[in-house]
């Protein structure tokens, strides 16, 4: 999951991280009274599910109340398009208004933490360099990036703070702030079950004050459910539609962009491996479904009608490998399916293991038009085939 | 021959809830040493004539347990996992999909200085089908007793693999369902070293995913320790970045883990990549020549 910029923050201040001073807008007005409320200048923050937005235009300085009028009046309900939006972009519904920093003289600095799956601990990163792509910076300079690995028995601690304080070069009269912000930090990435939280940038001011100018946070899905309080966060005008819809039912759904071919797979692994062999067969796979190894006919009617709400499939492919799941009962929930949402479009069915046999005698008495194949390759042409052929 | 489950393992349960008491009745039916199950509060009764113990230390003293599968939901599965190396049992295999990653941390921490070997969490499991030896929840019907052994992160896409094989008369010595978390306990890189090692096993069978460098990390063992044939398959080579695939491992994050960086390190080191999953039972025919193939 993830959350908007003035969430991150009003999470990391609740956690003792310095951010600037900030409140949210859902209208003109809202962004007129809060910019009043700060103090003029503030800074107007297109808040969308994106990086990327200073450079699109999501970000912009307001010295006076009618400029601040005029940025949001522009801003709200606007598409924003960054190089994380796709083609489609974002349509603009918040805003945060913050208090305007004093950048003259300010230091940008960039500060991370993340899951590193190799040594299975979290890792403090930090760059001199803020504002930039840490991977660019990674990839170019990597001395130039300062990492602790934690230890989780006893966290981030302040030695390994002042490591990566001196590895910036931050002043020493700075470092009574800069520990206790890093250690903030990791209380938070901690507290929240982050997967990632990163501070780009992390700004010191002319006089050494330190603050959190942005904040990006993603969440463990699988802790969730001990932060009941993190999911009223969840903003669904930032999510797919059909995806929210999936995950109303358990099912994992992701929607890709230019196919004709939707899937219907169980198994992340191998709803992976049936993208991979509808585009190997020449076609395009308009979805990821992974309807769970233990799916039943209901579940399957579920997969059915969101695969339906997308218009852009052409043809449908049913790739189950029947381990817990019976093809009998993945059968009987398909024929129930087509029927009661009368689904035009053709499909394709292959399936293998428990009661297989079975399983396809069903789908031939039916009286419904279902293709069926013995293995992948054979089942990909089929489906490709029938979503109007190879591209 | 196999590796790390065969005809000595006696297997606990820890977890025998509905999910987990079925599975436990799957093992022992193919033919696995199910030797009680572990549930807090429940010792002493029977379930389904398994013998119900309160502790995992309780369970070794009395069954002599060498294997723990675990069903524990979510919120006790790392407590479950750190229980049964506390009581010294050598090999967990832990089912369970969902767990926390920070929780993963502390499981690897405790773990460190143990000699216990972890398997998943969000596994498949681990099968021998020549010493008719499974704990996990595979469909144990698709498997034989054979030569090559499977690696995977993935649970259906496996049984893919395994049915291809079995399909064309290759039996499989052991396959190692690793899991699609992002923190596991046994890697591609720690599999293969068994597989490399172990006399029963002709050729190995890899199966990736995008997310993380573990099949980059297992290429380079590959490169500089096996002789043993290798066939390898990425899954998520059309995979979107910044998505997660289903498996809370399997995303692209920050232009790193895509399936052709993880391919490319494969080829370069000598293992025979496929680009279609339906590819993997014949690729593996062809090198070990076997007739008709």
């Amino acid at each position: 999951m993830k959350i908007h910029e003035y969430q991150g923050k009003q999470l990391l201040a609740a956690h003792g991280v310095p951010v600037p001073q900030g409140k949210v807008a859902y209208s003109v007005d809202e962004a007129v009274k809060a910019a009043k409320e700060l103090g003029l200048p503030v800074v107007v923050k297109a808040q969308i599910h994106a990086g990327g937005r200073g450079k699109a235009g999501g970000v912009k300085l307001a010295r006076t109340a009618d400029e601040v009028e005029t940025i949001a009046k522009a801003m709200l309900g606007s598409t924003l398009h960054t190089h994380q939006t796709g083609p489609e972009g974002r349509v603009v519904r918040r805003l945060l208004i913050e208090q305007g920093m004093d950048l003259e003289g300010s230091k940008e600095m960039y500060l991370a933490i993340v899951v590193d799956r190799a040594t299975a601990s979290p890792v403090f990163m930090a760059s001199s360099q803020g504002g930039m792509d840490i991977e660019e910076v990674a990839a170019k300079n990597p001395k130039a990036i300062a990492k602790e690995a934690i230890d989780p028995a006893v966290g981030f601690q302040a030695f390994q703070a002042r490591k990566i304080a001196f590895g910036l070069e931050l002043p020493p009269a700075t470092l009574p702030k800069a520990v206790p912000f890093m250690q903030s930090l990791y209380k938070a990435f901690e507290g929240v079950d982050a997967s990632l939280l990163e501070i780009n940038p992390f700004l010191m001011t002319r006089d050494g004050t330190l603050y959190a100018l942005d904040a990006k946070i993603t969440f463990d899905d699988n802790a969730l459910y001990r932060h009941p309080e993190l999911k009223e966060l969840r903003d669904l005008d930032e999510e797919d539609p059909l995806e929210v819809e999936a995950s109303k039912f358990g099912l994992n759904y992701i929607k890709l962009e230019g196919g004709t071919v939707g899937c219907m797979v169980n198994g992340a692994g191998l709803a992976m491996a049936t993208m991979d062999i509808i585009k190997l067969a020449g076609g395009a796979p308009a979805n990821f479904l992974d309807v769970g190894g233990g799916a039943n006919a209901e579940q399957i009617r579920n997969a059915f009608r969101i695969l339906m709400m997308d218009k852009d499939v052409r043809a449908v492919f049913i790739n189950i490998f029947g381990g817990i799941l019976r093809c009998d009962v993945l059968a009987e929930g398909v024929i129930a399916a087509v029927r009661d949402l009368n689904v035009q479009v053709p499909v394709v069915i292959r399936m293998k293991g428990n009661n297989e046999e079975r399983g396809k005698e069903m789908l031939r008495q039916s009286g419904l038009n279902f293709t069926t194949a013995d293995n992948m390759t054979e089942a990909a042409k089929k489906v490709v085939a029938a979503a109007g052929g190879a591209k | 021959m196999s590796v790390l489950v065969g005809k000595n393992s006696r297997v606990l349960v820890q977890g025998m809830g509905k999910h987990g008491t079925f599975h436990a009745m799957g093992c022992r039916d193919y033919g696995t040493k199910v030797v009680g199950g572990v549930t807090p509060g429940k010792g002493g009764a029977k379930i389904e004539g398994f013998p119900i113990f309160d502790s995992v230390t309780q369970a070794v003293e009395r069954t002599g347990a060498n294997v723990s599968m675990i069903f524990v939901p979510p919120p006790g599965a790392a407590d479950a996992i750190m229980e049964a190396a506390d009581a010294g049992i050598p090999l967990i295999v832990c089912i369970t999909e969902g767990v926390p990653t920070l929780d993963m941390v502390r499981v690897a921490e405790f773990l460190k200085d143990r000699e216990t070997r972890l398997i998943g969490p969000n596994c498949p499991g681990i099968i021998s089908p020549g010493e008719k030896c499974k704990v996990g929840i595979m469909p144990g019907h698709i498997h034989k007793g054979g030569n090559v052994g499977v690696v995977s992160r993935s649970g259906t896409l496996t049984y893919e693999a395994v049915a291809q094989l079995t399909a064309l008369g290759i039996g499989q010595s052991t396959c190692i369902g690793i899991g699609g978390d992002p923190i596991i306990g046994t890697n591609h890189t720690d599999a293969i070293e068994l597989f490399n090692k172990d006399k029963g096993t002709k050729a190995i069978v890899m199966i990736g995913e995008i997310g993380g460098n573990a099949e980059e990390e297992a290429a380079a063992y590959v490169k500089k320790h096996v002789k043993k044939p290798v066939v390898g398959f990425i899954a998520g080579q059309t995979a979107p970045p910044g998505r997660r695939m289903g498996h809370a491992g399997a995303i692209i994050a920050g232009g790193k883990g895509t399936a052709a960086e993880k391919m490319k390190a494969m080829k370069a080191a000598g293992i025979h990549v496929v680009k279609s999953p339906a590819d993997l039972g014949a690729a593996v025919a062809k090198l070990l020549k076997v007739k008709g193939h």
